[in-house]
Parts: structure tokens; C-alpha cells; sequence
């Protein structure tokens, strides 16, 4: 990675744990003013072996918005989504929809809409059949399926076996069959995996819609580029637990803190000014640009222009969500390439 | 709780509508697969396509036709008769001083042995025609005195052979229908050894002595005996007619056909005082291996075992995709209650293989039989309430054997694994078991705990204690009964479905 490690070289609390706290507050106020989310988890701990695959899961999903449940391979993410359906037992912790363990939900598609993986489905079944016997398991008509069809856009191959479906129609007919029971919850796991660019598109304003209509969505995704112009809140994962759980506006303000970029040609003699004023700096994307934290914004200007150092440009440092996803992360990737920093050493 | 209820995983209520729509769902996703339904469909047409080819392949007519009992069923009626009408009701006495039988031991050579069934005495037989009604009382090799009826009944009397220490004196009187036999040590004092009604023998019978001596078992096969008695004080009360004893072959006259061993036929010696009586052959029901050439039903379902691979295919296949295709957790999370899911399964597969076995059968079995008569095939003759019961037991076969075959797909979740597993379970045992060469005490242990024991559902021939023959499952014979058979084959699907539902609960989806 060429971005410099701006967090883990900055003073103060870690980041992540700056915004668990501050989200505790988010989450106490919000429980007293909405008395049952659309998901609940809390203290989930599960080990396959001796892999500790979720170590205190704990997050919410709030109705009428788009949660982006976000964290590298490994994390836990599908793990916990299993654990929501009742498909995996935990060691630990409750998971509960609409206030509810899912296993006591009489007609479980009428409450959470899911979709884990696009591919499980028999190839030899037509995507309309697979639709009806899930149709037929909670009751519902066969018209039902015929309205989810329409909404996704698969009607025209419905008929078709589905082992012939591209990946982007296998993603749709999972779509419809999480919206068969018109449920208050949806979730959905990597579901722009495979998607064209078009699908990707769709797949936004589809989620956005589906928030829009007042239901809970919770959708994973292994890269913060996916999600980050559709979610409007994030639950960031590593190593089996939630390192942030806050809305993106949010977590873009607490990870960027109070860090100024700098503009300069003179980037040494700049560097040496300010390390002996007590600030930290690091070199940032730009070849000219260097990232200023622990002094503000005035001081560094005044300071430079005793030393006639000279500079173009100081401005609040605001960080991307990327780079947001991969300090929070980092420590969580089990297994990443060393940067090239590393590689030196 | 309301019977066919269950509560879910949770301990929760789950409603009676709860299992009624996972049996609609499940009944859906198994007519929208193509290759399950296809199967189903092979499943029941392959049984009669292998009765019509076992209809049509065996050509008999013109052969002798199988001398038929009084009560339908087919006999074995040849041994020596030494005879003489008698009109009315009438009666006779007899000794036996010595019963005594050989077996060949090589192309030439007799010797002397044991044939348990070996009998000789008196009968009263409503003509020398095979088939006809009878009654005899008789001093057999091994079973002391017997009297016997119209083929298949038998009734101990005292025990012990007969010799000249101990000579055997026996009684048959006639009343009408009514035939009473006696047996005596000394002449005075008589026992009764019971009185059987045999109808149709009519005003005039022939009566008089008869031996006759059933093939001894030798392994697989058998060895035709012959056997001599020497009978004495022979007396008659009536009206008997005619003035000589006359001695006939009843049955084949070539003694080859009647069974006699190479160089014996039946004969008789001497005079009312004291004969000499040779004879060979039986007076009973005919079984399997002295009527080789006839068919049984169980014969023309042979595609039952064919039918069953593709059942127990289709039946793994139902569960395992589900779980190649991660499929098994779209369906556990559109219904958490796993047990109940797995049941649901059950019903459908074993509803659907039901019916296709039953239509398949119901089919299988007159088709082949009219096919098989029309070619001269003897047909062991069965009732309409065994005939149902082979029906509905190669249906019941069938689904039972699909739902083990669920069951264990679901325990190994894999359908490579599951397939062979149930099909070694039951091929294995079957083809020993179709193994003429089989030891008899292993093949009936065999289908005693195997799932090839509810292949007893399928017997249709009897097992008679008056005859010495091979009783195995390769003759048609089964040790169980036909439905207790089939409880084994139901004990293994029980008890898989159980464990399957069990670990479906337990383990991770």
C-alpha cells in the first residue's frame, strides 16, 4: 500500500474503539425510541475448531435504512448472517429478528427475506419452481411468485431451468425469493458478487428502494466500494467482532480526527518544523502532500511561516471510506501481503 | 398434544397447518426436478417390463400338465399302490413289520439310509388318477405313524418306527366323507389318530397299501429313494370288490419319472398274509424343488430389484443435492423445525415411490401371469388376498427402502457415498442370497437381518413340514413371514430416519 498508516501513527485512543463508544450512545437512544430493530445481535461467540469465527458479534440493524456489513474474507460476516437464520448454532450470544429468535418465527420468510447464496438452487428446477415450493413452505399462492418475478425483472426466464441462469440472474432470483414473504427484514450476503455493472446499478437502487419502503436491510460485502454509496450506516468487521458500528458520515468525521494536510515543496525542512512543535507527520498520497496531526490548522500555518518554510495549501484532513475500512481492518486481515514498508524493513 | 403435531425445534407450537405445507413444498420440489421424476416413473415400469419378459420368454406348452390337489394346489402324486375297489363304507387293517429305504451313493450303487418322509400303509383314494382325494394312515422312516389327507394335511400319531420287534398295526375305516384312522402296537387295543372329512371321493373308491419314498436332500440337490415295506395280516371289512390285489404306479410309469433311482421300479410280492411293497415317490404338496419348472410371483417381480436401485438413486438424490447445492439452507431457513422437514420428505418420497411400486405391480403381476399361463408357464397358484398383499408389498418395499435411502443420505450429505452405502446394504445381501450355493443357514440368516428380508413380502410358496426340501430364498422361501420381513426392512429405515433427524438438529446447516 503506497497510503501512508496515518492512524496507528497517530497519538490518542484507537480508532475503533473510539467508535464503539460512541456508538453505544447512538444505540441506547435509538432502543428507547424504537422498541424492536429489524436485527438484533449481541455477544455472539462461535469456534470452528480451534478458528475463533465469531468472538462477541454485537451489532443492530435499524428499519428504513441500508446497513453495509462490511469486513475482509474471514471476518465472521457469513458466519453471523447463518447464526441470524438459525442455520449455525452458537456458543454464545442471541440473535434476534424483530425481537424474536428466528427459530420461533412460524412462517420465517414472512418476517427476514435472505439471500446467502445465489448459486444454492437445483439446476434442473426452473427459477419459478424454486420460487414455488418456497412459496408453498410458508403458504403463500403462486401468484405471489409471479409479483416477486415482475419486481426483480426475471419473469422473461422464469420458466428457464435455472442451472442456466448467468450469476447476475441467479442473484435476482434470490432477490425474489428473500422478497417472497414481503418481509420487514432483508439480508443479503456478497450479493454484488458476480454482478455486471449494470447489475450493480440495479442492485443499488433496488436496496435503496427496498430501505425506502421502511424495511431493515443488511447487506455484507468483503469491499467498502460496494456499499459505501448505498449504505447509509455501517457495521465494519474483523477477526469476529463489530470494530465499528456508525453511520458513514460519521465514521469518515472520527477517522479523519483533527489531522490537516499539508501542501508543500519543502516537505523535510516542513517535517522537521513541525516534529519539533510535537505534531506527528506522515507522507500522504501526494508527492507534495504530508498529513499533520496533533496541532491545529492555525498553528501549523503560523508555525511554518516563522521558519519560512514554504507551502501552498492547509486543509482538514478527510479521509475516503476505503481508507477508512482498511485502518479499521487492518488488524483484523489474517492473511495480507506485507507493504512494501514491511518488505524493507 | 393433538396427534400429528409436533412442536418445532424451539419447543414452540407450530400449528397443524405447519407439516401440511412442507409436504406441499417438498411435493413441489420434487415434480419440478425432471430427473426424479423420470426415475419414479422407470421405477414402476421396470418391474413389468421384466414380467412380460419373463412372461414371454419361457415356452412350455405341450408339457405335462401339474397334478392339482382338491384344494387347487399343486401336488406331487406318484408311489406304489396295491389295490382294490371298495363300494360304501368299508375298511382295513394292516402291519408293518419293516420300513426300510436306499439312496444311491453312485451311477450303480444303492445304500442303505434314512428318508424321514419315507411312508408306508393305507389309503383310500378316490382313484389312481394324480390329484384325486385321499385319505392314508402310515408308519413313516422318521416321524412314527402319520395319517395324512389330500395332500396337505397332517396329523401325528403315535411315534417310532416300525420293525419286526416293533411292528406298527394300522386301521382306516370309511363312513361317508369320513375317514378314521387307527394305530396299534398289538393288534387289540387301538388309538385314534384322527378323523378327516375328505370330500368328492364318491360311492366307489380303491383302497389298499402303498409306499412311497420323497428324495432325499443331498446339498442343493436331491437323490430320488426307494423304499421296501413288509406289511402283513392284511384284512378288509366290507364290500370290497374283486378278487386280486392289483399293483399300479400312480403318477409317471416310467420309474426314471417317478423318481426310482437307476435300476428300481416299484413292484409287490406275495400274497395277503405277508407282502413285500417297493415303491418311491410322494403323496403331499408339491414344492419348489419337485416342481422346478413352475413359476411364482415372486419370479415375475424379479425387477423389483431393479426398481429398487433406481428408487434408492432417486431417494439420496432428494436430500444430497440439497446439500451439493447449499440448497438444504435455503430450506432450513424457510422452515427451522428440522425434524419435521425431514418427515415431510420422508412422506412425499415414500408417498410418490408407493404409489409408482403399487401402479407398477398391480401391473407386473396379472400382465405376467396371463403371459406366462398363455405360454404354458405353471404358475404357483395364489390367493386374491396374497396376490393384494404381493402388490402392496412390493409398493410398501419400494418407499420403505427410498426413505432409508433419504436417511442415510442425509447422514452422509453426499450422494456418491449414500448411493453406495444403501445400495451394499441391499445388493450385497440379495445377490448372496440369489446364490444357489449359498449355505442355507447363511441365506436365511441373510434375509432374517438384512434389508433383503422384506423380500418375504414377495413369497407366495408355502413351507410344508411333511416334506424334506430346500427352504431357502433362492427356492422362494423366505424364514420370515412376509410381513415381518418387511418390519426389518421398516427397522432400518426407522431407525436412520431417526439418527438422520437427530444430526440434522444438531449439526451446523
Amino acid at each position: 500500500m503506497g497510503r501512508s498508516r496515518v492512524a496507528s501513527t497517530a497519538t490518542g485512543p484507537e480508532p475503533g474503539a473510539a467508535y464503539n463508544r460512541r456508538h453505544e450512545s447512538i444505540s441506547n437512544s435509538r432502543l428507547t425510541a424504537v422498541s424492536a430493530p429489524g436485527i438484533v445481535v449481541a455477544g455472539l461467540h462461535k469456534r470452528y475448531g480451534a478458528t475463533l469465527a465469531l468472538d462477541g458479534m454485537s451489532f443492530s440493524v435499524r428499519p428504513g435504512v441500508v446497513t453495509g456489513f462490511v469486513g475482509p474474507n474471514g471476518a465472521g460476516k457469513s458466519t453471523t448472517m447463518r447464526v441470524i437464520l438459525g442455520l449455525d448454532a452458537v456458543a454464545e450470544g442471541t440473535a434476534l429478528i424483530e425481537g424474536k429468535p428466528y427459530r420461533s418465527l412460524r412462517h420465517p420468510l414472512n418476517h427476514v427475506g435472505s439471500l446467502l447464496d445465489a448459486s444454492a438452487l437445483h439446476p434442473g428446477r426452473s427459477g419459478r419452481n424454486h420460487l414455488l415450493w418456497l412459496a408453498h413452505s410458508q403458504g403463500l399462492a403462486a401468484r405471489r411468485v409471479d409479483q416477486v418475478l415482475e419486481r426483480t425483472g426475471l419473469a422473461p426466464a422464469a420458466r428457464r431451468k435455472a442451472g442456466g441462469y448467468s450469476l447476475g440472474m441467479r442473484q435476482r432470483l434470490g432477490i425474489a425469493a428473500a422478497l417472497l414473504g414481503d418481509p420487514p427484514v432483508v439480508m443479503l450476503d456478497e450479493p454484488f458478487n458476480g454482478m455486471d455493472p449494470d447489475g450493480i446499478i440495479w442492485m443499488r437502487g433496488f436496496l435503496r428502494s427496498l430501505a425506502a419502503e421502511g424495511r431493515a436491510v443488511l447487506v455484507s460485502s468483503h469491499l467498502m466500494s460496494e456499499v459505501q454509496d448505498t449504505a447509509d450506516h455501517l457495521v465494519v468487521v474483523g477477526r469476529g467482532r463489530a470494530v465499528a458500528d456508525a453511520g458513514v458520515a460519521e465514521l469518515i468525521a472520527a477517522v479523519s480526527g483533527n489531522r490537516v494536510n499539508l501542501r508543500t515543496t519543502a516537505g523535510t525542512a516542513a517535517t522537521r518544523v513541525l516534529t519539533q512543535a510535537g505534531a506527528t507527520v506522515t507522507r500522504a498520497g501526494g508527492r507534495d502532500t504530508l498529513v499533520v496531526s496533533g496541532l491545529p490548522a492555525d498553528r501549523i500555518v503560523t508555525l511554518l511561516g516563522e521558519s519560512a518554510v514554504p507551502f501552498s495549501e492547509v486543509s482538514a484532513h478527510r479521509a475516503g471510506l476505503e481508507e477508512v475500512y482498511l485502518e479499521l481492518t487492518r488488524d483484523a486481515v489474517e492473511f495480507r501481503a506485507m507493504t512494501p514498508t514491511e518488505a524493507a524493513r | 398434544m393433538t396427534a400429528g403435531v409436533a412442536t418445532s425445534r424451539s419447543g414452540r407450537w407450530a400449528g397443524p397447518n405447519g407439516f401440511a405445507r412442507l409436504v406441499h413444498a417438498e411435493w413441489t420440489k420434487f415434480r419440478t426436478v425432471r430427473g426424479w421424476v423420470i426415475g419414479t416413473v422407470v421405477a414402476a415400469l421396470l418391474p413389468v417390463l421384466v414380467a412380460v419378459l419373463a412372461g414371454v420368454s419361457s415356452d412350455q406348452r405341450g408339457s405335462q400338465t401339474v397334478p392339482v390337489g382338491p384344494g387347487g394346489e399343486p401336488v406331487t402324486d406318484s408311489f406304489y399302490f396295491v389295490h382294490r375297489p371298495l363300494a360304501g363304507d368299508g375298511g382295513m387293517t394292516v402291519s408293518v413289520s419293516a420300513l426300510s429305504s436306499s439312496i444311491p451313493s453312485g451311477p450303480a450303487d444303492l445304500e442303505p439310509g434314512t428318508v424321514p418322509w419315507a411312508k408306508a400303509g393305507l389309503v383310500i383314494k378316490q382313484s389312481t388318477r394324480q390329484g384325486s382325494p385321499y385319505a392314508a394312515i402310515m408308519v413313516t422312516g422318521g416321524h412314527g405313524i402319520r395319517m395324512q389327507n389330500d395332500y396337505v394335511d397332517d396329523t401325528a400319531g403315535p411315534p417310532g418306527p416300525a420293525s419286526a420287534a416293533t411292528v406298527r398295526r394300522l386301521r382306516l375305516d370309511r363312513s361317508g366323507d369320513a375317514i378314521t384312522g387307527y394305530a396299534s402296537a398289538d393288534g387289540t387295543h387301538w388309538t385314534k389318530v384322527g378323523t378327516v372329512h375328505t370330500s368328492g371321493l364318491g360311492p366307489a373308491v380303491q383302497g389298499g397299501l402303498f409306499v412311497a419314498s420323497p428324495p432325499a436332500v443331498d446339498g442343493r440337490g436331491t437323490r430320488g429313494s426307494v423304499s421296501t415295506a413288509v406289511l402283513g395280516d392284511l384284512r378288509g371289512q366290507g364290500n370290497w370288490a374283486g378278487g386280486d390285489w392289483t399293483g399300479t404306479q400312480v403318477g409317471p410309469e416310467s420309474p426314471t419319472f417317478a423318481g426310482y433311482p437307476r435300476n428300481t421300479s416299484g413292484s409287490f410280492t406275495g400274497a395277503a398274509g405277508r407282502l413285500t411293497v417297493t415303491g418311491a415317490g410322494d403323496m403331499a404338496p408339491a414344492v419348489r424343488e419337485t416342481l422346478p419348472t413352475g413359476g411364482t410371483l415372486g419370479d415375475l417381480l424379479t425387477g423389483t430389484f431393479a426398481a429398487l436401485i433406481v428408487v434408492v438413486v432417486v431417494g439420496t438424490l432428494f436430500i444430497a443435492t440439497e446439500y451439493r447445492e447449499n440448497l438444504i439452507r435455503v430450506t432450513l431457513a424457510a422452515a427451522p423445525a428440522r425434524s419435521r422437514v425431514l418427515l415431510a420428505k420422508a412422506a412425499v418420497l415414500g408417498g410418490v415411490t408407493f404409489v409408482a411400486g403399487l401402479a407398477g405391480a398391480a401391473v407386473a403381476v396379472p400382465l405376467g401371469e396371463r403371459l406366462a399361463r398363455s405360454h404354458g408357464v405353471y404358475v404357483f397358484p395364489v390367493t386374491a388376498s396374497a396376490e393384494l398383499r404381493v402388490e402392496f408389498g412390493m409398493a410398501a418395499l419400494l418407499a420403505t427402502a427410498s426413505v432409508l435411502a433419504l436417511s442415510v443420505g442425509t447422514l452422509f450429505r453426499h450422494s456418491a457415498g449414500a448411493v453406495t452405502t444403501v445400495t451394499v446394504a441391499v445388493v450385497l445381501p440379495y445377490v448372496l442370497i440369489a446364490n444357489p450355493f449359498m449355505p442355507a443357514s447363511v441365506a436365511n440368516w441373510l434375509a432374517r437381518v438384512t434389508p433383503v428380508a422384506a423380500f418375504a413380502v414377495q413369497q407366495t410358496l408355502v413351507r410344508y413340514h411333511q416334506v424334506t426340501s430346500n427352504y431357502t430364498p433362492y427356492d422362494g422361501y423366505y424364514p420370515l413371514a412376509p410381513w415381518a420381513g418387511f418390519t426389518v426392512l421398516a427397522g432400518y429405515a426407522v431407525a436412520g430416519l431417526a439418527t438422520a433427524a437427530l444430526l440434522l438438529r444438531r449439526r451446523d446447516a
